[in-house]
């Protein structure tokens, strides 16, 4: 026990000791998770709309009026042509046209029917489809608008039947998307710093030529194991605890849930992390080796975590790979407790394989590490 | 010059030395890319939901029919009071629940209209708004269907025309993006550390003492890897366009000139982060750690920089990747010419210009 005390203690000394990296391990993921928190929202707004008005009427300008009037569209130019429209779409200085035809007004009012062609840039697919939901949803009103104009109600012989849809957002009235991510963006910062830091470490020993000054000391395998991981197990710990604290100052995120359930959790999830880095660091020679494979799989866990993107619509082998994935069971446990108060045993399953991940994974780092050459 | 290129052999030696960093150096790369292209999408697909379904005739039969035959729903459960939406939300185990209203089928033929409750798990607001439309879109097109014979006056009818990505297939979004975090991110680390790691093991000193200028040295440490990084950029360009089906419409020299520009900007990035650090320890921290998140994040990669706020929208500027992006996209998608980029390639010329000036600046000739 006194020697892993000792370990323990050296360890915490060479962290504090070295200047250039506090800052890196304390103030950057806050900043990070300060800044980039605000980033990270698939909202569609701001879009780059223009028009090219062939009829110039007050219908057509009651129109573009009403995209004027939106708060997803910014009318920002006029255009004379399409030509014009399509080299300003190619320098990506639009994202919408709407042209208008010639005679729209005649012709709605003769044959009570308008064409209007628009075109959308569609390189992000996914917000293309948003855009062109927006787009129908101001035209729709704009119809209704008119046949209120005209006193032309729909003619009904039979009355049509309407289902009314009530949506009820819950846990999140207002679809504030900070409180989806920042618990989110919370997890990879504690887990990319652990994992950095323990995947680096033993193999740094290595590299310098200390570790061999430690494998002749009478320190047992175990206990150097237990003392070098330690400290990185109360860094993350004491990185989770500042970060909820901004959560909640800064970006007021609810914490429905219990406290302890969610420390209880990121206290066995820690040990899966460390596990690995300290696999890692048993299996490379050069920290170099050590920084690319942590590099690899951390970008794999963070894009397949469903942070960012939904699991449900990966393809099924990917859905498969991403149940080996630690973060992806974090992510899930800290928006449960925290946004809908999961309870622990709602959250069983993912404890039960986390743990079960932190045994392998421990066990593994152990039996491979070897005190000699 | 001799003396340079013996160096420059020196740093090749090296590099083809270490295997496994070899292996990783290029192996990394297209595992990456073949599981982020197949793999990541920001559609949403297959939501698991519950119905609550309180009438139970033939018309909700109907409408939970469309539902759950729609690719983007997949009925898991029918759950039969209020009580259980709370225990399936707690649990995850489904996104949203459907409520059709008692009687559905009567109200809809007697008064005419007829409720149904679109309740989400909104803890994440993007798929529950889509949800939401989702739903909606198939409701309208069965009340369309119902409503067949009545006409309604005064319809304007928009032709739309999607532009670029006429099957908005989101690889072409995601492509590029993951093209350029690995560039960047394997290009500024790998200078940074095999940099740093010449000052930590003691072997700068030896350097610095030689004739060799400090000029000479660090270029004779970067030319390999750009060799290396162009090798990694011509396997992925491959890549994404016999594999992903990635369309090159503009000029492919053009597009291997940007990515060269790409790559120096990143080395020089690179060569900045070893000057500033002492330990590898410290220049992969800052190189991971530092870089890592806001180039994924505020690069545009994933989510659209025109969404964020304002100040955002501006630190975004100061990215190389949201650039790069913007111009890898423009050439293989839209196939425009230089003409219509050269404002972005200044910009990322001038961004390589300054992390050099600055590094030259920065850099010790001497041990403290």
């Amino acid at each position: 026990m006194k020697t892993i005390g000792y370990i323990i203690q050296k360890e915490f000394r060479q962290i504090f000791r070295n200047k250039a990296m506090l800052p890196l391990i304390f103030i950057l993921p806050i900043i990070q998770l300060v800044i980039l928190s605000n980033a990270a929202t698939f909202e569609v707004k701001n879009i780059k709309f223009s028009y090219i008005d062939n009829d110039r009427t007050s219908t057509s300008r009651a129109l573009i009026d009403k995209f004027n009037a939106s708060e997803y569209f910014n009318v920002i130019k006029d255009f004379p042509s399409q030509a014009v429209a399509s080299s300003a779409m190619l320098k990506g200085e639009v994202d919408v046209v709407l042209e208008i035809p010639q005679y729209f007004d005649r012709d709605l009012l003769k044959e009570k029917h308008s064409n209007l062609a628009v075109t959308i840039n569609a390189i992000d697919g996914a917000a293309a489809g948003v855009e062109n939901v927006y787009i129908n949803q101001i035209l729709q009103q704009f119809n209704k608008s008119l046949q209120v104009q005209f006193n032309q109600s729909p003619q009904v012989t039979d009355r049509p039947v309407n289902i009314i849809t009530i949506p009820s957002f819950w846990y999140n009235e207002t679809l504030n998307y900070k409180t989806f991510m920042v618990p989110g963006i919370l997890v990879l910062l504690v887990t990319m710093i652990t994992l950095f830091l323990s995947g680096m470490n033993i193999v740094r020993e290595k590299e310098i030529g200390t570790l061999e000054q430690i494998n002749v000391t009478p320190i047992k395998k175990s206990q150097f194991i237990i003392g070098k991981l330690f400290p990185f197990w109360v860094l993350g710990m004491a990185l989770l605890t500042m970060g909820l604290v901004i959560a909640k100052l800064i970006f007021d995120v609810p914490m429905v849930g219990s406290m302890a359930v969610m420390y209880f959790y990121t206290s066995i999830y820690i040990l899966v992390v460390l596990g690995i880095g300290l696999f890692i660091s048993n299996f490379t020679e050069t920290q170099q080796q050590a920084m690319f494979i942590s590099w690899f799989f951390i970008v794999i866990f963070i894009l397949m975590s469903g942070l960012f993107t939904p699991i449900a619509s990966m393809p099924k082998w990917a859905q498969i790979i991403t149940d080996f994935n630690p973060i992806k069971y974090f992510v899930e446990v800290m928006r449960m407790v925290m946004l809908k108060g999961s309870s622990l045993t709602d959250i069983l399953p993912q404890l039960l394989k986390t743990l079960l991940y932190a045994i392998l994974m421990n066990g593994l780092a152990v039996w491979s590490y070897k005190k000699t050459n | 010059m001799k003396r340079f290129i013996g160096f420059i052999k020196k740093e090749f030696y090296h590099i083809f030395r270490d295997k496994r960093s070899l292996f990783i150096l290029f192996g990394m790369p297209i595992a990456q890319i073949l599981l982020f292209g197949f793999a990541i999408t920001n559609e949403i697909n297959n939501v698991d939901i519950a119905i609550l379904d309180h009438s139970k005739d033939a018309t909700t039969k109907e409408i939970i029919h469309r539902i759950s035959s729609s690719k983007y729903f997949s009925v898991q459960e029918f759950i039969s009071t209020e009580k259980d939406i709370e225990f399936a939300f707690k649990k995850g185990k489904v996104k949203a629940v459907l409520n059709f209203e008692e009687g559905f089928s009567e109200k809809l033929i007697k008064d005419g209209n007829a409720t149904i409750q679109i309740i989400t798990d909104a803890t994440d607001p993007n798929t529950a708004n889509t949800i939401s439309n989702f739903t909606n879109a198939i409701l309208q097109k069965y009340q369309q269907e119902m409503n067949k014979g009545i006409t309604v006056p005064y319809q304007i009818v928009p032709q739309t025309r999607m532009v670029y990505n006429p099957e908005l297939k989101s690889v072409f979004m995601f492509v590029p993006g993951v093209m350029t975090i690995i560039l960047m991110l394997v290009s500024a680390m790998m200078t940074s550390i095999s940099i740093t790691r010449e000052k930590e093991l003691g072997t700068m000193e030896i350097l610095l003492v030689s004739p060799l200028k400090p000029f000479q040295v660090i270029t004779g440490k970067v030319v390999p890897y750009i060799f290396l990084s162009v090798v990694n950029a011509v396997i992925i360009i491959i890549m994404s366009i016999y594999i992903f089906k990635m369309p090159v419409q503009g000029s492919l020299f053009l597009l291997g000139v940007e990515s060269v520009l790409f790559i120096i900007t990143s080395l020089a990035l690179g060569i900045l982060i070893s000057t500033v650090s002492a330990t590898q320890q410290t220049a992969m921290m800052i190189s991971l750690m530092g870089l890592m998140l806001p180039v994924i994040l505020l690069s545009g990669f994933i989510f659209p920089i025109t969404s964020m706020p304002v100040p955002l929208q501006v630190i975004s500027n100061i990215i190389p990747a949201k650039w790069f992006i913007i111009i890898i996209k423009a050439i293989m998608l839209k196939g425009v010419g230089l003409s219509f980029i050269w404002k972005e390639t200044l910009i990322l010329s001038s961004m390589t210009l300054f992390f050099m000036g600055l590094s030259i600046r920065k850099y010790k000739i001497r041990l403290e």
